[in-house]
Parts: structure tokens; C-alpha cells; sequence
């Protein structure tokens, strides 16, 4: 009980400096009109508009019978309301540190004897507050006007739903846009980077209208909030990580130096390989050994996405008139036979799998590896889905493996080291690094995902699709 | 108090600060001059632990700058080159802000305040809005958000640049209150006539080296010859002729009603030298040191890159 109380105290004690800063940021912004005006403004006037929008389509879908749409287009404005003080309070969070520091206010607060974290986690609490506050009030006003426009409400848990979501993106792009600000060496600069903030959500916002109108539970959004909230603790990560306050002081140019970027990419893409064979020799072996953390991780995806994809035949069985081996092998022979399984193919089944690897690169890079894995999760998870469909149906497991595994031997060590590439370039990007900046570090990172993806995937891949085509056929034939 | 040893800083390849060293004892006020860029706020910057050396170190009342920045800054008060005031805050919620932070009890907060701002003529001012606050009035803020916490050690950076003649004689006389108090103060200015008034010891900074560290006296006798003293007599003394007992003071010129010498130890030789005057019978009006400026000795160091063993 008393060791409880005493880390209540030492909590409470270090949280303090923080939350002066907080308070100090809340009621500095509460007091200028530039902020005051859009929040009261759009906490005012964009649920009326909403009100009287979602009026107007119900008034209209109602005459053709189309309730559904009415249902659901009354909770999906709802997050609408919610999600326009976030983004235009953005330019709060997007000034927090790099406006001070333009201002001369910031010497001051670095001076004292503030810790990093403090002052971060001050100004963060700052940037959020404001606009969850005047999202959480468009969303009351909006919910008012449905009642008195005698409108259906929707149920108490979608409500709470649209709530906890807003919250969290708010919480998402102010991370977002605080990283940006204390990186950022002007307001000018910040404020064009938050592009790179608000599209990406604003995509997400379609997507997660898409799960409203068309999903077949609403509930599926607790896996975006669950997302977001990950990608929310990483860019707070991030931000805490790379926040120095000597940088912080020291930028004071905007210039983009291609040159530098270039030299540090190379510098770290062929480390200190002299020819092309040492390269694998040295640095390929030496990339490899640091991935002692995410290839376990990876396999455990593999087998997670594999297990998932078995188990959801249960969920979602599908009826299918099972055709038998010898079926099976006359289509085999028929592609054989007509020269569909030529070069060209190759390089389709080449490009489609290359696009798989790009998509891991991107998305991982992105979100900080969580989507990076998606890639590898979903096939594996078909896989899965398949293995149990065909076998439940009789397909013997060893002639499914005779149709996988002669090319998989490349293909899924190629999609395996690439997505642990991916897991172990993003922690590089989350964690601190002693005596570099976010840009060096985000350099070495893709310079660390391209080694082992153009090192090993591609040609694992270009070797997969070779064998796929020509080889694993006969395998088949020769085998069943 | 301060205490620098070969502390450095490098930014790729320029190199801020280049080996520098100096101390700073309670009580004493050391003058930080040189051009612009000459790395005078990257030092001040190294003391306070915003900025890591790239080599050396600092003590601060005995506190490593490397390896225990709160602490340092927590016995540092600083006034930066930008004042960095709320414009949105009155004084008082500025200063009780600043208190805070520094985990200053209330009530001392509102005590200290309350002097600070009636020693800055700030008091009847306290609830106007920072926004419409002179030049003058912001950075007589910003030195008391400096002394809020009442740091030992106080690191200045122009503290009366932008300010009138009035302001500043009282940020000046606060400097001088503040030493007497056992403060440890480093004062970075480009006013010669300031830093003569009120430093101790001079450190000459030019491309990141210190290139002279002393005592003023110092820096002007080694710069610009030993001092001078001027005798002026009420009456003529045409028959007097100087008998040089000490090799050291040397007549420099004489007219009937002026006589002109060089003392290079004038703390012991000049009253030495008025004693055998007046034992010569004359009759001294007048027995003056003759103000050599410190702008001379300064613009000498930094024109020419002198040199001196810092240590």
C-alpha cells in the first residue's frame, strides 16, 4: 500500500512540470481569437449544416425506401462533425514547439530544469486538448439537434464508438503533427508537412466510412481504433525519441540537400563492402544478424496468419464441387499445352510479387511497420484458408504442398525477410539514436529495408517466379 | 563557481567553440566579448546543457554540464538573446509560471515576485498583457524570470541591449547588487563602456577561441602599457627635476603645471610616487589615473588575434 502511494506521489510529482506547461498552452490558446474562433465556429455551425444534411437525405432516401442509407448516414456525419476542429486545430499542435522557437519563447523553457519527456508530453496534452474538446462538443450539438429534429438516433454503442474513434485520431494526427512541429525548422515548413498528416487520415476516414456504410458490424472499427492507437504510441515514441533540444535550437534553414541524402543513403546501402561480393559477404550477413529480434517475430506472424486463415473455414465456409487429382493435373497440362505457362508469365507472376514486397516497403514505412506486416498476415492467412478448404474437401495435403512448396521455398523466404526488414527498420525509427537526426535515422532505415530487399527478396522472387512457372508444373505432373 | 575546461563544440565542420577555458568564482562578474558569431551564445548554450560539447566539460557550482543537466539548470538563471516572453501572460503569471517550473513554493513565488518587479519598476505594470510592453520592459521581464528561482550562477546575454539610458543603469546597478551577493555571472555584451563598469575578468572570444582571459587590469596593461598618472601642480615648479628611486615609474612628460608618469605597479607605486612628490615640496593640485578605454585594448585583441596562455 505504501510503496502504491509513493509511486502515486513520484507519478504525481513528475507529471506536475508537465501539466503546467499544459495549463500555461490551454488557457494561452483559449485567450486567442485565431483559435477560439474556428473551434466556436465549427463547434457552432457544422453540426446545424449536418442536422440539416442528414435531414435532407432522409427526407429524399426515404421516398425510394432506402432506410438503410438513412440509418447509417446519421452516425457517419457524426464522426464528420468530429473530425473538422481536429483537423483545422491542427495548426495548434503544428506551432507548438517550432512557433516557439521562431517566437525566442522556447530558450526559456529549455533552460529550466524541464525534462525532455516533460516539456513533450506538456506541449502534447496542449495540442490535444483543444481540439477533442471541440470535437466532443460538435458531436453534443449535433446528437441535441437530432432530437429536436425528431431524427432516429443511433444506438448508445455506435455513439460511443464514433467517440473513443475521434478521440484517437485527434490523439493520432496531433502525434503527427507534434513530431512534425518539434522536427520542423519553421512554421511555414511545418505547416506544409501536415499535408502528409491530414491526407493519409482523411483517406482513413473513407475507409472507415466504407466499414459504416457497407461492414457488416460496426464493430469492426474497434480494430481501426486499436490501429490508430498503436500508430498514436509510436509517433509519440518517435517524437519523445528523437526530441533533442539542441536540434531544436539549431535548425534554422530549410534546405533540402540531395547531395547529403544521397551520400548518407549509399554511405549506409554499401557500408564497408568495396565490390559487389563483399557487399553480400559483409554487409548482407551483418544485416542479417541484426534481425535476431524481428525474425522471431516474423514467424510467429506466419504462423499466427496461417492459424487465423484455418480457423476462419468454420466462420466462413465455402461450398465448392471439389474437383479430383486427375482433374487437377489435365488443367495443369492443358496451360502446359498451350503455352500459357511461358516467359511472359514469368514476368507477371515477377511483377505481382514484387508489388507485394513495394507494398510492404510502403505501407511498413508509413505506419512504422505495423501494415507492413499485413501483406504477409493476409497470405498466410489464405493459405491457411486454402490448406484446410482443400483438404477438408480431399484434396490429398501432399499434393497442395506439391503445388506450393517447390516455389514457396524462395517466395516465402523473400516475403518473410522483407517484412522482418520492415519490423526491424521501424523499431530503428522509433527508438532513440544517440547523435543523429530523425533524417539520418529514416535514411539508415530504408538503406537497412533495400539491403535485404534488393539483396535477398528480388532475386528470391525472380528464382520463385522461374520455378513457379516452369518447374513446379512438372513437379506435379511427375509426382500425382 | 564556473569552472570550463577545454570545452568545445563542433557543428560539422565548423567549430563553434574551440578549447575554452576559463573559471568564474562567487562573486565575480567575467565579461564574454567578441564579434558577432564569435560563439559566445553557443558557450552560454553549453553551459546552461541545451547544447552537448563535443569536447571538455563544465562544472556549474560543481555540477557536470554533460553529465547533470537538471541540476545545472536548475542554478542557472539565464537571460537569452531573445527575451522569449508570453505576449498573451501579464508579469505576474509569467513569473509565477517560471517559479513553478523551478518547484518554487507559492508563497516565496509571490514574495519574490513582488520584489523583482518593484526592483524593475515593472510593479504597477504587472497585469498589463506582455503584448504591450516596451522593449525596455520585456527585458527587464526576462531578467527577472532569470532571478526568479534566485540561481547562483547567472549567465547574461546582453541584458541591457534595447533598453533606455534609465532602464539600464538599473539592470546594471542590479548586476552589481547581485555579485555582492556571491553570484557567479557571465555577461556577454558588446558594450565596451558596460563590461568595463562591471567585469572582473574579460574573456575575448573571437572564431570560437578565447583568445585573452583575465583580470581588466590586466587585459589593459599587457594591450595598451602600464598605467598613467597625472599630476597637476598649483604652482610651477621650473627647478624640480625627478629623482627616479623606482626604476619601474617612469616620467613620460612634463610641462610648468603638468607632469605626466608611467606606473606600472600603480596599486603599490602611486602612492610611492604622490608621497616623494609632496616630499619634493611641490604643490599637487591633482593626483589622477588617466582612463585608458577599454574598447582600445579590445578592438587590439580582436583586430590582431592575440594570444595569451588562458590557463
Amino acid at each position: 500500500m505504501n510503496t502504491l502511494k509513493s509511486m502515486v506521489t513520484t507519478l504525481k510529482h513528475e507529471l506536475q512540470p508537465a501539466l503546467l506547461i499544459t495549463k500555461r498552452e490551454v488557457r494561452d490558446q483559449f485567450r486567442d481569437w485565431r483559435v477560439i474562433f474556428p473551434i466556436v465556429g465549427l463547434t457552432a455551425f457544422s453540426p446545424f449544416l449536418m442536422n440539416l444534411t442528414v435531414q435532407q437525405i432522409i427526407n429524399f432516401v426515404q421516398k425510394y425506401g432506402a432506410t438503410l442509407v438513412a440509418d447509417r448516414m446519421v452516425p457517419f456525419l457524426l464522426m464528420i462533425v468530429g473530425f473538422f476542429p481536429i483537423s483545422v486545430s491542427l495548426v495548434i499542435s503544428l506551432d507548438t514547439f517550432v512557433g516557439e522557437k521562431e517566437r525566442g519563447s522556447i530558450e526559456p523553457l529549455l533552460d529550466s530544469p524541464l525534462k525532455d519527456w516533460q516539456l513533450y508530453l506538456g506541449k502534447l496534452l496542449a495540442s490535444t486538448i483543444p481540439p477533442v474538446v471541440g470535437s466532443y462538443l460538435g458531436m453534443i450539438v449535433y446528437i441535441v439537434g437530432l432530437l429536436f429534429r425528431d431524427i432516429n438516433m443511433p444506438d448508445m454503442w455506435v455513439i460511443i464508438i464514433i467517440f473513443v474513434l475521434t478521440t484517437i485520431q485527434g490523439l493520432m494526427m496531433v502525434s503527427g503533427a507534434v513530431v512534425v512541429s518539434s522536427q520542423a525548422t519553421s512554421v511555414r515548413a511545418a505547416n506544409l508537412l501536415a499535408s502528409f498528416i491530414i491526407i493519409p487520415s482523411a483517406l482513413l476516414m473513407q475507409i472507415e466510412s466504407l466499414v459504416m456504410f457497407w461492414g457488416s458490424s460496426i464493430n469492426i472499427l474497434w480494430w481501426f481504433i486499436l490501429g490508430l492507437l498503436i500508430l498514436s504510441f509510436l509517433l509519440i515514441r518517435i517524437g519523445l525519441s528523437h526530441f533533442k533540444r539542441e536540434e531544436l535550437l539549431g535548425r534554422e534553414i530549410d534546405v533540402l540537400n540531395i547531395k547529403w541524402i544521397l551520400q548518407s543513403f549509399w554511405q549506409s546501402f554499401t557500408g564497408k563492402a568495396k565490390s559487389f561480393w563483399k557487399w553480400y559477404q559483409i554487409e548482407i550477413i551483418s544485416t542479417i544478424k541484426q534481425m535476431k529480434i524481428s525474425i522471431p517475430i516474423t514467424m510467429f506472424l506466419i504462423l499466427t496468419g496461417f492459424t487465423i486463415g484455418w480457423f476462419l473455414l468454420n466462420q466462413f465456409p465455402i461450398p465448392i464441387n471439389m474437383p479430383t487429382i486427375d482433374e487437377f493435373n489435365k488443367n495443369i497440362e492443358f496451360l502446359i499445352n498451350t503455352d500459357f505457362l511461358s516467359g511472359g508469365f514469368t514476368l507477371k507472376v515477377l511483377f505481382q510479387n514484387l508489388r507485394v514486397v513495394a507494398m510492404i516497403g510502403l505501407l511498413g514505412f508509413l505506419t512504422f511497420g505495423i501494415a507492413g506486416t499485413f501483406p504477409l498476415l493476409f497470405t498466410t492467412a489464405v493459405i491457411g484458408y486454402l490448406f484446410n478448404l482443400l483438404t477438408v474437401n480431399g484434396l490429398p495435403a501432399a499434393y497442395l504442398c506439391a503445388l506450393l512448396l517447390p516455389h514457396g521455398i524462395f517466395e516465402i523466404p523473400a516475403i518473410f525477410l522483407s517484412t522482418a526488414a520492415i519490423l526491424h527498420a521501424s523499431a530503428y525509427i522509433v527508438a532513440p539514436v544517440e547523435n543523429k537526426t530523425v533524417g539520418e535515422v529514416w535514411i539508415e532505415a530504408v538503406a537497412f529495408w533495400l539491403k535485404i530487399t534488393l539483396g535477398i527478396s528480388f532475386p528470391l522472387l525472380f528464382l520463385a517466379s522461374i520455378v513457379e512457372i516452369f518447374i513446379t508444373p512438372k513437379i506435379v505432373l511427375f509426382f500425382f | 563557481m564556473i569552472k570550463a575546461h577545454n570545452l568545445s563544440k563542433r557543428f560539422g565542420d565548423f567549430l563553434a567553440v574551440d578549447q575554452a577555458n576559463f573559471e568564474v568564482r562567487a562573486g565575480e562578474v567575467m565579461v564574454l566579448l567578441g564579434p558577432n558569431g564569435a560563439g559566445k551564445t553557443t558557450t552560454v548554450r553549453m553551459l546552461t546543457s541545451i547544447i552537448k560539447p563535443s569536447a571538455g566539460n563544465a562544472t556549474i557550482a560543481g555540477f557536470s554540464i554533460i553529465d547533470q543537466p537538471a541540476e545545472v539548470r536548475s542554478r542557472v538563471g539565464v537571460l537569452t538573446e531573445h527575451h522569449g516572453l508570453y505576449k498573451r501572460m501579464n508579469a505576474e503569471e509569467y513569473l509565477d509560471f517560471f517559479g513553478q517550473l523551478y518547484r518554487i513554493p507559492s508563497t516565496i513565488i509571490s514574495k519574490r515576485r513582488d520584489e523583482l518587479l518593484h526592483q524593475f519598476g515593472l510593479y504597477d505594470v504587472k497585469r498589463k498583457r506582455l503584448g504591450e510592453y516596451s522593449k525596455g520592459m520585456r527585458q527587464k521581464l526576462a531578467l527577472s524570470r532569470a532571478l526568479i528561482h534566485e540561481p547562483p550562477v547567472l549567465l547574461l546575454d546582453e541584458p541591457t541591449s534595447a533598453m533606455d539610458p534609465t532602464s539600464a543603469r538599473m539592470v546594471r546597478d542590479a548586476i552589481l547588487q547581485l555579485r555582492s551577493r556571491d553570484r557567479a555571472i557571465i555577461l556577454c555584451t558588446h558594450n565596451l563602456a558596460e563590461a568595463e563598469e562591471l567585469a572582473d575578468k574579460i574573456a575575448i572570444i573571437r572564431l570560437g577561441k578565447i583568445l585573452f582571459f583575465d583580470e581588466l587590469s590586466t587585459l589593459k596593461e599587457k594591450l595598451i602599457g602600464p598605467a598613467e598618472y597625472l599630476v597637476k601642480l598649483s604652482e610651477a615648479a621650473p627647478d624640480w627635476t625627478y629623482q627616479n628611486t623606482n626604476n619601474s615609474i617612469q616620467l613620460e612628460s612634463s610641462t610648468l603645471y603638468e607632469l605626466k608618469f608611467s606606473v606600472p605597479h600603480s596599486e603599490t607605486d602611486a602612492p610611492i610616487l604622490l608621497k616623494s612628490l609632496i616630499n619634493d615640496g611641490l604643490q599637487v593640485k591633482e593626483f589622477s589615473q588617466i582612463q585608458r578605454s577599454l574598447e582600445q585594448a579590445y578592438l587590439e585583441v580582436v583586430r590582431d588575434g592575440f594570444t595569451t596562455d588562458t590557463e
